[in-house]
């Protein structure tokens, strides 16, 4: 078998056998069962209630909980503002960068506040090491924040009838240091192992086969790169991002890089089923996000290998697939592989240019974003995921002819509301903001023109996969935008804000609602959502929500284009 | 009653709704309707278009086809008002044929005096009667109103209201109390308290709820107003920023394309639907004769966990029956039997009855002189009869052996013995002496209800736990129960027992339903989550209960559940149908609306339609016609099979999921052949 298809399958295998065990391990972290790391961050965890001058022990409230992830998120906000606006004359910054205008601190702040990491700057020449190290911390903290509110919700998924859930700073910090901590320490030392560099001095010296004399950046990329793709947050150190050399030397740091996209997100969800004692349930959602994945991922994998038709026509061989905007060293489809694992997961980091992807693998990308759920972001994803189950519990238990419950729970129209309002968000988001972008546009092409490197169908899906990327909190960038302007600035800022916070306060509050009802015991006549003809009903109920609204969309921008090249 | 309008439509009933489509357009009423409100706006929109081409415009295409698409659009919004109106008519036609059993019917008024009743009695037509007036009834009246027996007995033909043909006896006091305006009394007089105000008893509130005035969105209803909402928006949002995108593209799209894509894609089959689906199950717990006070006690009915019936009249027939004689040893058993039926001459009770039944002897064949009969009394706690110097007795095993050891004769060991076997088998065994010598035991029975046994492993299959109530001691209850395949029972049952029984399974988050008819059942119908009082019972079990039942027929309860799962399935699979639809109307629509800007869409034409304009004219007829076609599965209810959630979900997602991916497929294909004939 092809070399090229065995390394993605090995990864993909690989991935989920991590995933299983590590399932595990968050589940008893969040259960708070004792581990054999307890010894070393018991009284690590100490310092840091200690120094945030919170009751660890108080039992919480979902509306507590909220107040809790957003008062961190305020807090780290404000201090991510005045660093990134304020890096000239701040210490470590030994390249001498200049500070952020007031508008890109805004968008970056909002981008890793929000787990997004959008970049409309490029770390080499926009970034100190201080801002690095700030953002870095940000990643750390957004995915904790993630792991964190998917424990809430959690807690409140089982077969008991409760207010409160355990405590918020405890999930998150015991997120942080227990989990991301040491994943990100391991991952770490392979990268430096394999040449990224991990130093605090300013740009290097080289000189070059030609004799040319070379400025080389580099810094602290080793910790930064870990965690960008642990905690799905995607912002790279360099600014193109896993393509670059140091941030992603061979294909080895490339395997390890790709698995640390899912690796969390997939063990989230057999975290959910240690936690409830529902494995079957845990291994239907895996199952159905599995299908939602592949069947995004094989058409993708397809099309790049097969390579550019347009080409093809032009009597050029594509031996290798389409190779425009890859890296030699990873080849047509590893690239193709990480391009739909980066998107499905709201990670955003890319090893490729996702422009100079087939319009197949642009769009299914783009879909990836859309659905946003098949994994996921670091515990967000499972949020997506419940409002989906929410809508499916409620369509299927009428059909068998029951008023809709899950889990025991009675679903009824407050809950419907809720998870409803948050179904729309992600398409009124998209859609709206990317119509407000082409009615500019439209309005005025020539003073525009700057907006877009390709006219037509391309450029349609440059702004498209913009604003996707942005309310997914993916972070991935189509390219060919000309998005360091105020407008894209703002309003992505805005979308990013709306699409982080919204989905995560919705589910929470259905969670915790529906914690505080009766729990009325499984009957023959209850609809079982651990069964596979369920989890069809959610593949279904997400394919028609998510996918079926932005198919117009779609048909003007990869479609069309898709079409145009045949 | 039962057996008429089996059709769906009738000729009046179909007049009356069409009239009722039209005046159900006023955007008042429409705007409860989230959904449909959206397509008339759409309607309106279009309308506007229509003028505006005939006033010169020349961009949106020609005046025909904009004229067709408005029609198509105006006949969608007609075809749901029709499915509503359609489900009011007939709802409204049972109900005006219970109705007419109260029409105007002079009563008796008695006269009061202060706290005093005289006996002068004056006629007024029924209408004045005001709860709490009295009223008197003779042999041969139609009672004119509800009410309670405050005097008297009388047996009353209820036929008019349950079509039941044999009269019933009802008697102030006691559980059998209540009588039904528009029911006659047969014999004897009563004096009759009136319990409701006009216009206000159950039939009159069944009447408002079915004919929209009163009548509340379910939370059910509600719930998934919203979900439908909620997609509704999705499709707004949708279809207006198609526009920028379009002007982007350099593709201009017509209003009536705009307008054809939002109102194909908005679940409109189930949004013109959904308020008919409510009023037909309403509609069809009163063809069972049950009257509902409210649409959401149908909805629970269908969530029921458990059952809670009472065994006489329910689980067994009426009253034990005999079903074996055993002889003593030494007594020839045609001599026995005959006995038996002497005992038995007399007595009128079932179980009485049932002997002679069994012995096939008819009494006044045997030669008998001058019999005295003894009646039974809770002293002997035996009865029989003298005739010559014979003395026959039958009665409770216990009485007997006094009887015969008093008189200094054995009591056989294999009687004993037979006794304690009927016994343990959940009989009563009766035993006969002749002349104070024991000659045999009859074996009397509880009798199951033919066919109870299936009905009870069906609720099991529906996830229902079936509770007996009854008031034998618990070894008979335990055998009844077992044979009779309830999966539980409570024994020595007092009134306060069911009502424990049903808190307790509530606080483990279950729903309980049972019946009852009795005053002091009316706590407990209270506490039910779903409570069906008995017609005939008292006023008070009426009012704690939320459904009426007019036949008094225990078994009802079943029939009720399955009205409430039929009317939450058909709910269910509607939705996922008009969902499902999407797809296909997506793939008419959306190359219709760029394949002249975009040749190269025409690869998303995989239906292969003519034209964008027959594309957009086939979605939108499909669209309309596919909820007069769906009007009486709307009706009638999806049919529910207890063959366990899962199963059923499979079932319902093949059916109704893959089908409402495919059906359109097919219409839509189908109706743009002939479209394009024209177009």
């Amino acid at each position: 078998m092809n070399t090229e298809l065995l390394g993605i399958i090995f990864m993909y295998v690989l991935v989920v056998a991590l995933a299983i065990p590590l399932g595990r391990y968050i589940g008893k972290i969040l259960n708070e069962e004792n581990t054999w790391l307890d010894p070393i961050f018991n009284p690590l965890d100490k310092v840091f209630y200690k120094i945030g001058g919170v009751d660890s022990m108080q039992q919480m409230t979902w509306k507590q909980h909220l107040v809790a992830l957003l008062s961190i998120n305020i807090v780290w906000f404000l201090i991510s503002m005045f660093v990134l606006t304020n890096m000239n004359w701040l210490p470590l910054n030994p390249d001498g960068n200049s500070s952020m205008t007031g508008d890109l601190a805004f968008n970056t702040s909002i981008s890793f506040v929000t787990n997004t990491n959008l970049q409309h700057y490029s770390g080499e020449s926009g970034l100190s090491y201080l801002g690095q190290l700030v953002l870095m911390l940000w990643q750390f903290i957004s995915a904790g924040c993630g792991i964190a509110i998917a424990a809430v919700v959690f807690m409140a998924m089982k077969e008991q009838t409760s207010e409160t859930f355990g405590n918020f700073y405890r999930y998150f910090v015991r997120s942080c240091t227990r989990i991301l901590l040491p994943l990100a320490f391991a991952t770490s030392i392979f990268y430096v192992f394999n040449g990224v560099p991990m130093t605090m001095e300013g740009k290097g010296n080289m000189i070059s086969m030609q004799g040319d004399s070379v400025q080389v950046s580099r810094g602290p990329a080793a910790g930064f790169i870990s965690i960008k793709q642990l905690g799905t947050n995607g912002g790279g150190f360099f600014g193109v991002n896993s393509a670059h050399p140091l941030e992603n030397p061979n294909y080895a740091t490339n395997i390890v890089e790709t698995i640390s996209i899912m690796l969390i997100p997939i063990a989230m969800v057999f975290a959910l089923g240690y936690i409830l004692k529902r494995k079957k349930l845990a291994y239907i959602i895996f199952g159905v996000m599995t299908l939602g994945f592949l069947l995004l991922l094989m058409p993708s994998v397809i099309s790049e290998m097969n390579g550019n038709h347009a080409i093809t026509k032009m009597g050029i061989a594509q031996h290798m697939g389409s190779m425009e905007g890859k890296e030699v060293r990873f080849g047509s489809a590893a690239s193709a592989y990480w391009a739909i694992n980066t998107t499905v997961t709201s990670n955003g980091s890319v090893n490729a240019m996702h422009d100079s992807m087939t319009p197949l693998t642009g769009m299914f990308a783009m879909l990836g974003m859309m659905v946003n759920s098949f994994y996921g972001g670091v515990g967000v994803g499972f949020l997506n995921f419940y409002i989906f189950m929410i809508l499916a519990v409620f369509i299927s238990s009428l059909m068998v002819g029951r008023t809709p419950e899950f889990l025991g729970k009675k679903v009824e129209a407050k809950e419907m509301k809720i998870a409803m309002i948050i179904a729309l968000l992600h398409p009124f988001l998209i859609l709206v903001s990317t119509s407000l972008s082409s009615y500019i546009f439209t309005s005025n092409p020539t003073e525009y023109a700057g907006w877009l490197a390709n006219p037509g169908n391309h450029g349609f899906s440059e702004m498209l996969y913009e604003f996707t990327s942005s309310s997914a909190n993916n972070g991935s960038g189509f390219e060919g935008l000309g998005d360091n302007t105020p407008f894209w600035n703002i309003a992505c800022g805005i979308v990013m804000l709306m699409a982080r916070y919204l989905p995560i306060i919705g589910p929470v509050a259905i969670a915790g609602i529906l914690a505080g009802k009766k729990f009325i015991p499984e009957s023959a006549g209850t609809l079982k959502t651990d069964t596979s003809t369920f989890g069809l009903m959610i593949f279904a109920v997400i394919a028609i929500v998510a996918a079926l609204s932005f198919f117009p969309a779609l048909t003007l921008g990869p479609i069309a284009e898709y079409f145009s090249l045949k | 009653m039962k057996a008429q309008n089996t059709s769906l439509f009738q000729k009046e009933l179909l007049q009356e709704a069409f009239k009722q489509s039209f005046v159900k357009l006023n955007p008042s009423v429409m705007f409860r309707n989230p959904v449909m409100f959206t397509v008339e706006i759409g309607t309106a929109v279009m309308l506007g278009v229509c003028l505006w081409i005939l006033s010169g415009e020349k961009n949106q295409g020609s005046f025909a086809y904009n004229f067709i698409v408005f029609i198509v659009l105006f006949l969608t919004l007609i075809f749901a008002n029709f499915a509503e109106a359609i489900a009011e008519a007939r709802g409204k036609a049972q109900a005006d044929s219970l109705r007419k059993t109260r029409e105007e019917t002079p009563a008796k008024l008695v006269q009061p005096v202060g706290e005093m009743y005289l006996n002068e009695i004056k006629m007024v037509p029924s209408s004045q009667l005001k709860k709490g007036d009295v009223f008197v009834c003779e042999a041969g009246d139609t009672i004119p109103t509800d009410g309670e027996i405050i005097e008297g007995l009388a047996t009353i033909d209820e036929s008019a209201i349950t079509g039941e043909s044999a009269p019933v006896i009802r008697e102030s006091g006691g559980d059998k109390s209540s009588v039904t305006g528009g029911t006659k009394v047969l014999s004897d007089k009563i004096k009759v308290i009136v319990t409701t105000q006009p216009g206000e008893s159950f039939l009159d509130k069944m009447i408002a709820l079915v004919e929209g005035a009163s009548r509340q969105k379910t939370p059910n209803e509600i719930a998934l107003t919203i979900l439908l909402a909620g997609f509704t928006l999705v499709f707004i949002i949708v279809t207006i920023t198609l526009k920028p995108f379009a002007d982007y593209a350099q593709t201009p799209i017509t209003i009536a394309a705009f307008i054809s894509l939002f109102v194909c894609l908005i679940p409109t089959t189930i949004g013109g639907l959904l308020s008919a689906i409510g009023i037909a199950g309403m509609d069809r717990a009163l063809r069972a004769n049950v009257i509902t006070k409210s649409g959401k006690a149908v909805e629970t009915a269908g969530d029921i966990d458990v059952l809670l019936l009472d065994k006489t009249g329910t689980i067994t027939i009426g009253n034990r029956k005999a079903t074996s004689f055993y002889p003593a040893n030494g007594v020839d058993e045609k001599h026995f039997i005959n006995c038996a039926v002497l005992s038995s001459m007399s007595d009128e009770t079932p179980e009485g009855k049932s002997i002679i039944e069994l012995a096939g002897v008819k009494p006044d064949t045997l030669k008998v002189d001058n019999p005295i009969f003894i009646k039974f009394t809770a002293e002997t706690r035996s009865s029989g009869v003298d005739f010559g110097n014979i003395r026959i007795r039958k009665g409770a095993s216990d009485s007997i052996r006094n009887l015969a050891q008093q008189a200094g004769n054995p009591y056989p060991n294999e009687t004993a013995e037979r006794v304690k076997i009927i016994s343990s088998n959940g009989g009563t065994p009766l035993v006969v002496s002749e002349n104070e010598k024991v000659i045999g035991v009859i074996e009397l029975q509880d009798i199951i209800k033919p066919g109870i046994q299936e009905r009870f492993e069906r609720l099991r299959k529906m996830g229902i736990k079936t509770v007996m109530v009854t008031g034998d001691n618990p070894l008979t209850a335990k055998f009844i129960a077992e044979k009779a395949g309830v999966d539980d029972y409570i024994a020595e049952a007092k009134p306060e027992d069911k009502m424990n029984y049903i808190k307790k399974e509530q606080q483990e988050g279950r729903l309980v339903a049972m019946m009852g008819d009795g005053t002091n059942d009316a706590p407990a119908l209270a506490q039910a989550d779903v409570g069906v009082a008995m017609n005939s019972g008292t006023q008070a079990a009426k009012e704690a209960g939320n459904m009426v039942d007019l036949d008094n027929d225990p078994t009802k309860l079943i029939e009720i559940v399955e009205i409430g799962k039929q009317l939450l399935m058909t709910r269910g699979t509607l939705t996922t149908f008009s969902i499902a639809n999407d797809v296909a109307k997506y793939f008419a629509i959306i190359p219709a609306l760029f394949i002249v800007a975009i040749p190269s869409l025409q690869g998303l034409n995989i239906m292969n339609l003519h034209s964008p304009e027959s594309a957009i004219l086939s979605a939108v007829i499909f669209n309309a016609i596919i909820i007069p076609f769906l009007i009486p599965l709307a009706l009638r209810g999806v049919e529910y099979k207890p063959i366990g959630a899962s199963a059923l979900l499979r079932r319902n997602l093949l059916i109704y999921g893959l089908g409402g991916v495919i059906v359109p497929f097919i219409g839509i294909k189908l109706i743009d052949i002939v479209v394009s004939v024209f177009v």
